[in-house]
């Protein structure tokens, strides 16, 4: 029996109620329902749904969907279209994202509001096709060269991921810069219930930085060339202003158990922080405090959140990954004086149970006690 | 806090993950929360493929589960793979058709399903899919046959020829299942399996099985 549909994009549009709905297909709705005018991407593994989606979406709504030659032409495809003010994204996975870093060094500087979707999959190099947090440093740092930051937003959830795509698309208006939405392949493939009603467009952000033919107006120029040090360390300063804002006021983050005192404080996000999830309540009914701290935002990181939760934890904190361990750098600076981080992550499309992962933790307190 | 999860694998086109999808789907419109969790990797093309399926009446932490209280094994390699992750007490859906040997626990209800002879039958074996995702719901204690129907429904709504069928062969698949219970219930096993609340997790934690597999 062939592929049969389950629900359909235009009835997606239609009926307020909640729809099965793969990550993918939810990132793509979401931008449709964001605004977005033009959708470019090249197909890869473990989000070629999005694609998928939006071939058959866009049309229905008078949006560009365009697959390109390749991942840099798809980048370069987004500086150009995002120049003209409408709301451009792309979605690919770790190595196709990697040949788009070039450009988005270039969309960053020319400050160019783009979404970038990653849905993550193991590497490094050609890797393997199954779920990993791998790039979090390439994500959360610098993708390509040059003094820019971008902020990063890391669903849990299809519905978060739906949400998180809508907020992307405000993010980039309102900071003038690239935003990437960071997901790992279990929320690409995953199917969950989806509330559509209510996402929609915030209130439009003046663009009078835009190339839309400057007829009665003095031209506007969008480039990132300045060979001028001053004017070039000028516009540095104003961007690091732009990142410093960020992390003052978007900073999001769930707290789960976190409480007074704890046995044991655990830092995780994406799919990896909802298996935690399970662990800790396991270890909640052996009378076990462990407390999560997710962050949602990876950049800007939640340091106020996670120091705080650590402040008062018998066994210290653990940060688990789908990586060999990068986030934890950042729960390292974030503890501070408090101390450094335990590790326990998997990784090459590995994922670890919710067993494996109480064992881990029950042993963190054992050993934190003793 | 009622929760249930089944794994559900065999060959890539075995119908699996729409087995999956179905089921899914059946629970959303019963008011549940869910989640639908295939596996997508190298492993799809010409070997297996399986989905999770969690469905709770309370927000899903964990969409990766240990020990499902079900699984359906569509052919030897996943009911070799997945035997003896089932929870203690819980059920395993073989289908007989393509798996030649019985299941090697004791302590689960097991619904063997000639598939592709029944669905031969009923005179169209693409439906065998269908005559598995029927003795499920018959096996599973949060998503009813009426629910399942209804999404079967609305699946094939553009192929109404084929709809008859596939409503056939899930009434028929669920027929098989009902026997299945009534026949444990005699022998004394199957505790909790008559959809009477039997997917209390802690409580089948407890239950005490002898169960040393996991």
């Amino acid at each position: 029996m062939g592929c049969i549909m389950i629900f359909s994009g235009s009835e997606a549009a239609a009926k307020p109620r909640k729809l099965l709905m793969k990550g993918a297909e939810a990132i793509g709705e979401a931008a449709i329902r964001a605004g977005a005018k033009a959708y470019f991407c090249y197909p890869i593994t473990p989000q070629t749904e999005v694609a998928e989606y939006l071939a058959r979406r866009m049309p229905e709504v008078g949006g560009v969907f365009l697959q390109g030659e390749s991942e840099l032409a798809v980048a370069n495809m987004l500086f150009g279209a995002a120049a003209t003010g409408a709301r451009v994204f792309t979605s690919t996975s770790s190595p196709g994202f990697s040949l788009m870093a070039e450009a988005m060094s270039y969309i960053a500087g020319a400050e160019l509001p783009v979404v970038f979707i990653n849905v993550m999959r193991c590497g490094p190099g050609l890797g393997g096709v199954l779920a990993a947090q791998s790039d979090y440093w390439q994500a959360t740092r610098n993708s390509g060269h040059g003094d820019y930051r971008c902020p990063v937003l890391a669903p849990s959830s299809v519905q978060e991921a739906a949400e998180l795509t809508l907020a992307a698309f405000e993010l980039a208006d309102r900071y003038r810069n690239p935003v990437i939405v960071l997901a790992d392949g279990m929320i690409g493939q995953m199917m969950e219930p989806v509330m559509l009603e209510g996402l929609a467009a915030g209130e439009p952000v003046e663009k009078p930085w835009a190339t839309q033919g400057c007829g009665g107006r003095e031209p506007v120029v969008v480039k990132s060339l300045y060979l001028d040090p001053q004017v070039l360390e000028r516009m540095n300063r104003r961007l690091a202003e732009k990142y410093a804002k960020m992390q003052t006021d978007e900073v999001q983050v769930e707290l789960y158990n976190v409480r007074e005192r704890h046995d044991l404080v655990v830092v995780a996000y994406g799919t990896m922080a909802r298996i935690c999830k399970t662990a800790i309540d396991r270890l909640g009914k052996e009378g076990l405090q462990v407390g999560l701290v997710r962050p949602i935002t990876l950049f800007p990181f939640p340091v106020d959140a996670v120091h705080s939760a650590a402040r008062h934890s018998a066994a210290g904190v653990v940060t688990v990954e789908l990586s060999q361990g990068q986030m934890i750098d950042d729960v390292n600076l974030a503890l501070g004086e408090l101390g450094r981080s335990a590790f326990f992550g998997r990784s090459g499309g590995m994922v670890p149970t919710p067993d494996e992962v109480t064992r881990v933790f029950r042993d963190l307190v054992k050993r934190g006690a003793a | 806090m009622s929760r249930e999860e089944v794994v559900i694998a065999g060959f890539g086109g075995q119908g699996v993950l729409l087995i999956g999808k179905l089921l899914a789907q059946a629970a959303l419109d019963a008011g549940r929360e869910v989640s639908w969790l295939p596996s997508y990797g190298p492993e799809m093309r010409g070997g297996t493929a399986n989905c999770t399926v969690v469905v709770s009446d309370d927000p899903i932490a964990s969409p990766i589960v240990d020990h499902p209280r079900g699984v359906v094994a569509m052919n030897r390699p996943s009911l070799d793979k997945f035997e003896g992750s089932v929870e203690a007490g819980g059920f395993l859906v073989i289908n007989g058709s393509m798996v030649d040997r019985g299941a090697e626990r004791t302590d689960l209800l097991v619904v063997n399903v000639r598939s592709l002879e029944m669905a031969q039958e009923l005179g169209n074996v693409k439906a065998a899919n269908m005559i598995v995702l029927g003795a499920l719901a018959g096996l599973s204690a949060l998503v009813g046959l009426q629910q399942i129907r209804r999404a079967v429904e609305h699946a094939f709504e553009q192929k109404p020829r084929a709809l008859e069928v596939n409503l056939r062969a899930l009434e028929a698949g669920h027929a098989l299942a009902q026997v299945e219970i009534v026949r444990a219930g005699a022998k004394g096993r199957g505790k909790g399996l008559d959809g009477s609340g039997g997917a209390g997790g802690a409580g089948n934690d407890s239950d005490g099985s002898a169960c040393g597999l996991h």
